[in-house]
């Protein structure tokens, strides 16, 4: 073995005009900003104020900033997948063959879910949560800055496999023995391996540290049953996160030690079952969608109340809703494959169950229609993408539920019915909500309001674009045509490959509108300046605080007495008055222990991948040095000082001196 | 913006109704398949009583309840109601009451392991997946066939389905069920053709580069009598398919043509489940039948074909 483990030249793939045009592109785009950096003189505040950040506020903008450009990674891959199926109709071969393609939707798959959905749901997480329950920060500040640094390695991992070897050609979620040594013998599936076990410790850790955050560190008075629903989302999204995310940390563990020792767990010879692997990733892998979808429920929620200038209907069914599709999304995973050859009586339960969810998802849907009846709504971008989430995701669940019968998943299982299905709830329920949450909250973490005629279009292209693409996928499914094919045959699926393909560019002009909107709102942030901190007349505390909020949330902590907090203190005329002093804030100082900590780990993990072993007992040597010292440091906290609490204050104060919009 | 909306939702349905023209799982040419099909049509009906209410009234209130609207009733603190509450959750649990008893019916009555009730005896033929091709095994018969499955209509059909390595899902949408194949198991699938015809099969579960040309036909001859005939045409055309030139098929190939073996060696559909065994020593789990060109195996594999455990 020699120095550099299997890694040499070969590994770079300068033969594929594809992949080389675009690391170009890329490299351009990176000079460029890094020149932009130089030139505004930014290195020094981007070290200080962001990659060594523990606030909470700025990890969340970090986190939606990874998703938005993964975002884009993993849709240039939906293009490619799109245009190579409507090309490579009647027979024809297309542009990608399979040594590409099948890395093309390996990828997709991963980016989207693990570092585009999950990113931007914990960024949202991050930015609001403390803010609405009346706490200074997270529980532990510096977790929350590792492990947003894990995830970033992660995504660095699975960016690197580009240009550096190549990705898993195993769909993404790596079914052995396809994922076993046997068959893909190169580093495709290690890359997967240790791109999902780093991010995923991040995650982990995440919600280890949210749930503690919300458990302890709620305002006073705040009963669990007052917490505002996102909040209540996000604990239950984080409960999941806390069971299941152990198991798929398992089961890549014990991957790997088939990959890499020699392992019989997954193989077909020696005893080894791929079962336990497709029922382990599951138990994982169900939850997961659960993860991502119910904080979205909660942000649906909340735009509902605040645009219709009501109370939430039914708060405490909202609550036990979410509460039950958490935990039976923890018992249904065996519907992912109905067609390994149970029994009857084992498919007909988890068949069942499965269906039981859609009983408090309906409620949760009813309740949002509730209300809206007798208020008064005020149609804006975040409004928009909650009805179209309503419309679209209906049509999701039904789709779903119809899967969860075994007997039309014979027919259906793994035909693009299914691929049609998850998109569905993906994107018209979770994507539309995190995008229904960026505009929300965007004046609370920016300090500006979006430009709302960009955003309109945005959503119209994406609504329209979205049925565009997914609609004909159901017709391909019930014509018999299975996923993951590389070309077809079939003149009867060319009109709707062709409309699905077309649908995606649709969609892309949304992202499109999505980054004007951006532009155009950075360029006239000065109009769109919110001075209140309160844009929308919230009802809930996160709109409390300054736009963006002072650095430590809040100079005094607020007492809790009703569900709608802040609607109730601005009732009450406790609003924007001033206490009658401020006491020093205790707050915690920002370190570089994450960072280097994460970068360290993932540097073993690429030198793993590679078999470079000696870089590998670095980098995690080097990781555990920097953990270590941080434990011996003292240094980790400050005082802010009255004077500076008292400056900052009545700056809010007397920008809301006008009188309280209530 | 509700009419855009409404529109989109006919569009959706125009496009659901078309789906059922040709071809696909809503074409189907088997009592197995016909069954699935009535059971999605009359779940997604079922669910319609549900879905088409929330859809139209949320455009409806996001309509009535909109700002500009200030002549309308508007109460802010107004959260609960007893009476709604009740009404929404009972009932979506009525539907999914309804729901689930058929889908405990359907799900018994569709078991892939279970033979067609009715239909006679079955005829048994032995699927293997291989990298990327499908092997049909004739015990009945003595004769092999690549990517090509010859079946008389009206006869159902009992499939032993394994793999020689990679998962791959045995799937002709137009009679039916699928079920995967898995290396180092037997899984099961009973279907039948009602018409004469040929119908597309595929591997529906991706298995590597050359998973998208797993493709075969599937033939339903009118009568057995030209099912017999193309037995004997297999018989003089083809090939013998040994252990040893079995080796040589499981190499790796794509698009593989049809190819006919007028021989196989016996009881080679077992050896092929038993090759990840031979390590155990004398761990035989399945039991070489006594006649293995019958296909008769224990009762106790009849349903638990992939639990590897299973008591001898």
């Amino acid at each position: 073995m020699s120095f550099l483990g299997k890694l040499s030249i070969e590994a770079v793939p300068y033969h594929e005009p594809i992949v080389m045009v675009t690391l170009g592109v890329v490299a351009v785009l990176g000079l460029v900003i890094a020149g932009l950096i130089t030139k505004f003189k930014a290195w020094g505040p981007l070290w200080r104020d962001w990659i060594t950040s523990i606030d909470h506020k700025r990890l969340g903008i970090m986190y939606i900033l990874l998703a938005l450009i993964m975002l884009m990674r993993g849709f240039a891959d939906a293009i490619m997948m799109r245009t190579q199926l409507a090309a490579a109709t009647n027979g024809a071969e297309g542009y990608l063959p399979p040594e590409h393609y099948d890395q093309i939707f390996t990828a997709h798959g991963v980016i989207m879910i693990i570092f585009m959905a999950m990113p931007f749901m914990v960024g949202l997480m991050n930015i609001i949560v403390p803010l609405q329950i009346g706490a200074r920060d997270v529980a532990f500040p510096f977790l929350n800055n590792l492990s947003f640094w894990l995830t970033a390695g992660g995504a660095i991992l699975i960016n690197l496999s580009l240009g550096v070897g190549e990705f898993a050609k195993t769909g993404w979620v790596a079914y052995p023995p396809l994922a076993g040594l046997e068959y893909s013998p190169g580093v495709g599936v290690d890359y997967y391996i240790w791109a999902l076990q780093i991010s995923g410790l991040g995650t982990l850790l995440t919600g280890v540290n949210f749930l503690v955050t919300v458990f302890k560190m709620r305002a006073p008075g705040m009963k669990l049953m007052q917490m505002p629903i996102f909040t209540w989302t996000c604990t239950w999204g984080n409960i999941l996160i806390a069971a299941s995310f152990p198991i798929l940390t398992a089961v890549l563990a014990m991957l790997t030690l088939d990959r890499y020792l020699d392992f019989h767990f997954f193989t077909n010879d020696l005893g080894g079952n791929s079962m336990m692997y497709i029922n382990l990733f599951w138990a994982w892998g169900h939850p997961e969608v659960y993860i991502l979808v119910l904080p979205a429920f909660g942000i649906f929620s909340e735009i509902i109340s605040t645009f219709t200038a009501k109370r939430l209907f039914g708060y405490k069914s909202m609550v036990y809703a979410s509460g039950a599709i958490a935990i039976l999304g923890f018992i249904v995973w065996l519907h992912h494959f109905f067609t390994m050859g149970s029994s009857a009586n084992v498919n007909a339960f988890f068949g069942i169950m499965t269906m039981v969810i859609a009983v408090p998802t309906g409620v949760k849907l009813f309740n949002w229609l509730f209300t809206m009846y007798r208020g008064r709504l005020t149609i804006t971008t975040p409004v928009l993408w909650t009805l179209g989430f309503m419309v679209t995701f209906t049509i999701g669940g039904m789709t779903g539920v119809l899967l969860a019968i075994p007997g039309a998943d014979y027919v259906l299982h793994n035909s693009l019915f299914l691929i049609a299905h998850f998109h569905n709830t993906i994107i018209g329920g979770a994507v539309f909500g995190y995008l229904a949450g960026f505009a929300y909250w965007f004046p609370k973490a920016m300090g500006f309001k979006l430009d709302e005629k960009t955003g309109k279009a945005a959503f119209w292209c994406w609504q329209i674009g979205f049925m565009l693409a997914f609609m004909p996928l159901y017709v391909l499914g019930f014509l018999g045509m299975t996923r993951r094919l590389n070309h077809t045959d079939n003149p009867d699926w060319n009109i709707w490959l062709y409309i699905a393909a077309f649908g995606a560019f649709v969609i892309a002009a949304g992202i499109f509108f999505q980054l004007l909107q951006l532009f155009i709102s950075f360029k006239n942030k000065e109009a769109l300046k919110d001075t209140t901190g309160d844009p929308w007349n919230g009802h809930t505390l996160e709109w409390s605080t300054a736009s963006p909020p002072q650095y430590y949330n809040f100079a005094v902590i607020p007492h809790i007495k009703d569900i709608d907090a802040w609607t109730d203190m601005k009732e009450r005329g406790e609003a924007y008055q001033k206490p009658e002093k401020y006491a020093p804030i205790h707050m915690p100082k920002n370190t570089s222990a994450g960072f280097f900590m994460s970068m360290s780990f993932t540097v073993m993990c690429f030198a793993l991948i590679w078999h470079i072993w000696w870089l590998a007992a670095v980098g995690f040597i080097a990781g555990i040095a920097v953990f270590i010292k941080r434990c011996y440091t003292s240094d980790v906290d400050y005082y802010v000082q009255v004077d500076e609490v008292e400056t900052i204050e009545a700056e809010h104060l007397s920008a809301n001196a006008k009188g309280v919009n209530a | 913006m509700s009419i855009r909306n409404l529109s989109k939702l006919a569009l959706a349905t125009i496009v659901l109704l078309l789906a059922g023209c040709s071809g696909g799982v809503l074409d189907p040419k088997g009592q197995v398949g016909i069954e699935e099909k009535n059971l999605i049509i009359l779940c997604t009906i079922l669910m319609l009583i549900v879905v088409i209410p929330v859809i139209v009234l949320t455009l409806y209130f996001a309509w009535k309840y909109r700002a500009s609207r200030d002549f309308e009733v508007y109460t802010p603190k107004w959260a609960h109601s007893t009476k709604i509450e009740a009404t929404v959750w009972s009932i979506p649990i009525l539907i999914i009451i309804a729901l689930g008893i058929i889908t405990w019916q359907s799900t018994h009555a569709l078991d892939p392991y279970a033979p067609l009730e009715d239909k006679g005896e079955h005829m048994t033929v032995e699927v293997v997946s291989l990298n990327w091709k499908w092997l049909f095994i004739y015990p009945e018969q003595g004769i092999a066939t690549v990517n090509e499955l010859v079946i008389p209509a009206n006869k159902p059909v009992s499939f032993k389905i394994t793999s020689e390595g990679t998962m791959n899902s045995f799937f002709i949408p137009q009679l039916g069920s699928q079920i995967y194949s898995m290396a180092g198991m037997e899984t099961q699938l009973h279907l039948i053709a009602d018409e004469p015809g040929t119908y597309k099969g595929i591997s529906a579960n991706y298995s590597g580069a050359g998973f998208t040309g797993m493709k075969f036909d599937t033939i339903a001859t009118p009568t057995e009598a030209d099912f017999d005939a193309w037995v004997q045409k297999v018989k003089s055309e083809g090939g013998s398919l040994t252990s040893e030139n079995f080796t040589q098929l499981a190499e790796d190939s794509e698009n593989h043509p049809v190819t006919y073996y007028s021989t196989v060696s016996d009881g080679l559909f077992h050896e092929i489940i038993m090759k990840y065994m031979k390590d155990h020593g004398s761990m035989d789990f399945y039991g070489k039948p006594a006649n293995a060109a019958t296909g008769v195996k224990a009762e106790a594999m009849q349903h638990k074909g992939h639990h590897m455990g299973v008591e001898e």
